[in-house]
């Protein structure tokens, strides 16, 4: 999820051209992509159907068949395996111990009646203590309040696993994320050997390791707080990594000039004045961590995502939502109370307070007494322990949203229906064939002479080895499929970027509005609601599309608001005063100005919207996404999962460095939209 | 210094008020209500039960009513899993699953994981025999009568295209985690045909239902015991005869799926453990009849644990013989 966002690369180097006078360069650049896009079209029109490199779905390479070997390599010798003996089971029954104590103190004991070892009363009671003594009262409230909210959806058991294993899962990113996050603050060779295995780790979509995952670690919950830490730690490690990095250079020489040691500064200094920046970084883990356990339900992961796994399978809208709900609730708090943690860890923070310390300290003590009775209640009164069952509208949640739906479904239809028929017919299909029909080789010569043009020699190498890599997996025509999707749903995402970041931009009020529903949109796990638009327009790759645009179009919004706020007032007085309409302004300004930031949001939409390829194959979306799917639940398609898998991150980064090389080199026109579409 | 000093401040007491609620958990004991009531609830030691949900109806049944009566009348916990068929059988070695209630074939899977790894046993059998085909609604039967000859498909194949199908005849698939062949049996028996996953056993009886009510064509695959085929009794196209072997090699299959003995499997941990839940589990056995009728009423909106009970009240005689 956003977690994608916080990443600091270094800005593309502008190519040596860019010296040359603009328009003589830009023409070059034109001539070269023009030149691409009619080759393009005359090998489509002439050869189209032939090379296609098309791989039936059922049908294997040699490639495939050998990684379906690892895999059952792997059934046969795990049982005597040093490795396995010593390394990987004695790792998962440790994670699976603090999985354990987490669950069976929050959600279910493992023995007895399953209910929580301190109750569900203890429960809420010990969590809104802590977020009150990390964060503040305001926080402390709410967590109780959403928690016991839980309850009374029914839902209490299920929130509080997920939370659990977020805990669970967040505590593992500390213990790996902070240290190495140190280290390449602190050490720029370590830090050029991290950064491009944490792209790769963030461009991986979250499927793709389940199923490997699954192999080494076998289903469950020390399985599901593996592949969320893997998720989860990246952000935590740049952010740490980024806060060390930039303390000022002058504080930095003020206590080198003291004579402190390397490991003094690191503990007086440096971890001090980056803890703001660090406690950012476990936000943005934890709000990862909650995303990847809802989808680590597929593997076994108890909790909410369970619920929701379910109701896709039953097309159930009122079950999703109700579990939706909680979801998005549980985000809100973790999210609340995570930021409440980073505002009392800014420096000077404690000047600010209304209370003193000493009152606080008071006010602490005295309700963790309070917590402390409630959890003795819980662990002697049966309704302090299991949430009670009379008080439980969650039923009516369920059946309300369900009628609902099912009204709009039925009158609906024939509008959702039509509307995707002609968007399928009219701008997918063709534009899909386009991609999948051209022959191979042609459509590399394409790529690689547009890849020249906006990026010279560099990067039509990258994107010459990316593309060779696709084909050896053997699977360049779902690629081609796959690729159609994300193009036309990006440009999507870039028309909603550019209406409502313009919208933001321009106007505070509107801003105020937008905001905290892009804020939610961000923190919802993509995977709740994808149930509501599977009853809309069945399981097609138009709803894998639509899934794709809402969990990439906030990014792409607040890019380009941020951007078109950011141009200085004077410019904009100067363009009013000559007397220029809104529109004018618009188009022959902000636009114009803001063009790094439209170009940003195009490369991040993107990115977001390929992360969202693998679970839009769960509502119909083809090609690679299927193709992980079904290798993640047919074991005899494991290995061309894997390939699939890998497939995606190779078709990441070539779309990542090609928009970042359109985004490098200052044209006049939006580039951007332009570059997507090629 | 002091910046050190402060945060070590801001978390000790913190640190301090975790580790007072971790000491008085421990100095409870297990005198707490949860394991106290549930260690007077049952006189028969049973313990927990985990049982792998997959993802259709039928299994549901199977396993509200093997759940209901481990629950009601033996005194275990049963924790359900929504898993999917292969990823269930992964669980047999990590201890997430017990217990898998109606398993398709999956001979590759038996013999990974009873054969060599000798982590789940077989459980015997359901009592119900599985199908699974290509069907197309009964209204396009009688305005197509030679529809049912899979010879005659590819004349109809235009009949079937969608906009997910590329051109050509569309076959609606389930759950792409379902036993399938199809996208080998299109490509074998030489049809102008194109897979395409609904992704769900709901949304293909939602497609089956519409077809038939709208008069669409529509060609998918089904599977009896299947509660839906008395609403809209769907018709079987015939592919060829299934000859044992034919399907052995997954990318050249070119026949009819087998007709599959339903089973039960077991972790070997849970069949060793002596729960009178692993003795229920394989004296469970009923008719396709007695799974439609408890699938029709989930399916009517009963919750499971209520069709269950009602199947258990209404059969009191069979339940008996299971918990002999």
């Amino acid at each position: 999820m956003m977690s994608t966002l916080v990443r600091d690369r270094a800005p593309v180097q502008t190519s040596a051209n860019a010296l040359r006078p603009p328009r003589k360069r830009l023409s070059r650049r034109a001539v070269l992509l023009g030149a691409a896009g009619v080759l393009w079209l005359l090998g489509f029109l002439f050869l189209h159907g032939t090379s296609t490199l098309t791989l039936p779905a059922s049908e294997l390479t040699d490639l495939h068949r050998s990684l379906n070997q690892f895999n059952a390599w792997v059934a046969s010798n795990r049982a005597d395996n040093p490795v396995f003996q010593y390394v990987f089971t004695p790792f998962r029954s440790a994670v699976d111990s603090v999985a354990n104590l987490f669950t069976s103190t929050f959600a279910a004991s493992s023995t007895g009646l399953r209910l929580p070892e301190i109750g569900w009363l203890g429960t809420v009671g010990l969590l809104s203590w802590i977020a009150f003594a990390v964060g503040n009262a305001r926080v402390g409230l709410l967590t109780a309040a959403a928690f016991t909210f839980f309850g009374l959806q029914g839902l209490f058991t299920e929130a509080a696993y997920t939370f659990a294993l977020v805990l669970t899962a967040v505590l593992f990113s500390l213990l790996i994320g902070i240290p190495l996050g140190v280290l390449a603050g602190i050490s720029g060779r370590v830090s050029q050997v991290i950064t491009p295995v944490l792209d790769f780790m963030q461009i991986l979509p979250t499927f793709v390791y389940l199923a490997p995952l699954a192999l080494i670690f076998l289903i469950g919950p020390a399985s599901a707080v593996i592949a969320t830490v893997i998720y989860a730690v990246p952000p935590l490690i740049r952010l740490t990594a980024h806060g060390i990095r930039n303390i000022p250079e002058n504080t930095r020489e003020a206590s080198d000039s003291l004579g402190t040691t390397g490991f003094q500064r690191l503990l007086t200094l440096q971890l001090p004045l980056a803890r703001r920046t660090i406690v950012m970084g476990i936000n943005q883990s934890t709000m990862a961590a909650l995303s990847m356990v809802t989808i680590a339900a597929l593997i076994a992961a108890p909790g909410l995502g369970q619920v929701v796994v379910r109701a896709l399978q039953s097309l159930d809208v009122g079950t999703a939502v109700n579990a939706g709900l909680s979801i998005v609730l549980l985000a809100i708090v973790l999210d609340r109370v995570t930021t409440a943690a980073s505002r009392r860890a800014e420096p000077g923070a404690a000047r600010k307070r209304r209370i003193s310390r000493r009152s606080r300290y008071i006010l602490l003590a005295v309700s963790l007494v309070v917590v402390l009775v409630m959890v003795q209640l819980s662990r002697t009164m049966l309704w302090a322990a299991a949430f009670p069952k009379n008080l439980n509208f969650g039923p009516d949640i369920v059946s309300g949203v369900g009628a609902a739906s099912a009204w709009l479904q039925t009158n609906l239809s024939l509008f959702t229906v039509s509307f995707r028929e002609a968007l399928t017919n009219g701008i997918l299909n063709p534009f899909q064939s386009l991609l999948a029909d051209t022959p191979f080789y042609l459509l590399v010569a394409v790529v690689l002479v547009a890849a020249y043009a906006l990026g010279g020699w560099k990067l039509a190498l990258v994107t010459a080895s990316c593309l060779a890599a696709i084909i050896y997996l053997g699977l360049w025509s779902d690629a081609m499929v796959t690729l159609a999707s994300t193009l036309v749903a990006t440009a999507v995402v870039m028309v909603l970027g550019i209406i409502f970041g313009v919208a933001m931009g321009r106007s505070n009020k509107v801003d105020q509005i937008m905001r905290p529903m892009l804020d939610a949109g961000q923190t919802m796990p993509a995977f709740v609601y994808l149930v509501p638009f599977l009853g809309l327009f069945g399981a097609t790759r138009f709803t894998a599309i639509v899934a794709g645009i809402i969990y990439a179009a906030p990014v792409a919004i607040k890019i380009t608001a941020d951007g078109i706020a950011a141009i200085s007032p004077t410019v904009m007085e100067a363009a009013v005063s000559s007397g220029s309409t809104p529109w004018q302004v618009i188009t022959k300004v902000q636009l114009p100005m803001a063009r790094k930031s439209l170009a940003l949001a195009a490369n991040q939409g993107l990115i977001y919207v390929l992360a969202m390829v693998v679970v839009g194959a769960l509502v119909g979306a083809g090609g690679l996404g299927y193709d992980v799917v079904a290798g993640f639940v047919q074991s005899s398609l494991f290995g061309k999962g894997l390939a699939a898998g890998l497939a995606i991150v190779f078709l990441g980064i070539l779309l990542d460095r090609i928009t970042q090389a359109a985004a490098a080199d200052p044209v006049r026109k939006i580039r951007s939209a332009k570059s997507s579409a090629h | 210094m002091s910046r050190t000093r402060q945060l070590l401040k801001r978390t000790i007491p913190v640190l301090a008020g975790t580790v007072t609620a971790a000491l008085l958990l421990a100095g409870c004991g297990g005198a707490s209500v949860n394991q106290a009531a549930a260690a007077g609830s049952s006189d028969t030691p049973c313990g927990t039960v985990n049982v792998a949900l997959n993802a259709w109806v039928g299994y549901t049944a199977n396993a509200a009513v093997y759940s209901y009566v481990a629950q009601n009348k033996l005194g275990c916990t049963v924790v359900q899993k929504d898993l999917s068929e292969q990823i269930s059988w992964q669980g047999f070695g990590s201890g997430e699953v017990d217990v898998i209630l109606e398993n398709w074939g999956h001979a590759d899977l038996t013999k990974q994981y009873i054969t060599d790894q000798k982590v789940a046993v077989d459980a015997g059998p359901t009592g119900n025999e599985g199908h699974i085909g290509w069907y197309v609604p009964p209204w396009m039967v009688q305005k197509y009568p030679d529809i049912l000859d899979s010879k005659n498909l590819n004349k109809y194949a235009s009949l079937f295209a969608t906009s997910e199908s590329g051109g050509k005849g569309q076959v609606l698939d389930g759950d792409p985690a379902f036993v399938t062949n199809d996208e080998a049996l299109v490509k074998n028996l030489g049809l102008d045909y194109k897979v395409v996953f609904s992704g769900s056993e709901a949304a293909l009886i939602q497609s089956f239902r519409t077809a038939e009510k709208n008069k669409t064509p529509l060609l998918g695959y089904f599977y009896e015991p299947q509660w839906f085929l008395s609403e809209v009794p769907l018709k079987k196209v015939s592919l060829p005869a299934y000859t044992p072997g034919c399907d052995a090699d997954a990318e050249k299959v070119a026949c009819d799926y087998p007709d599959y003995k339903l089973n039960k499997v077991m972790a070997k941990k849970f069949a060793d453990s002596g729960s009178p839940a692993a003795k229920l589990l394989k004296a469970f056995s009923w008719t396709n009849a007695d799974q439609d009728s408890v699938a029709t009423d989930i399916q009517g909106g009963m919750k499971p644990d209520a069709a269950a009970k009602k199947w258990v009240d209404a059969h009191p005689d069979v339940v008996a013989a299971w918990l002999k």
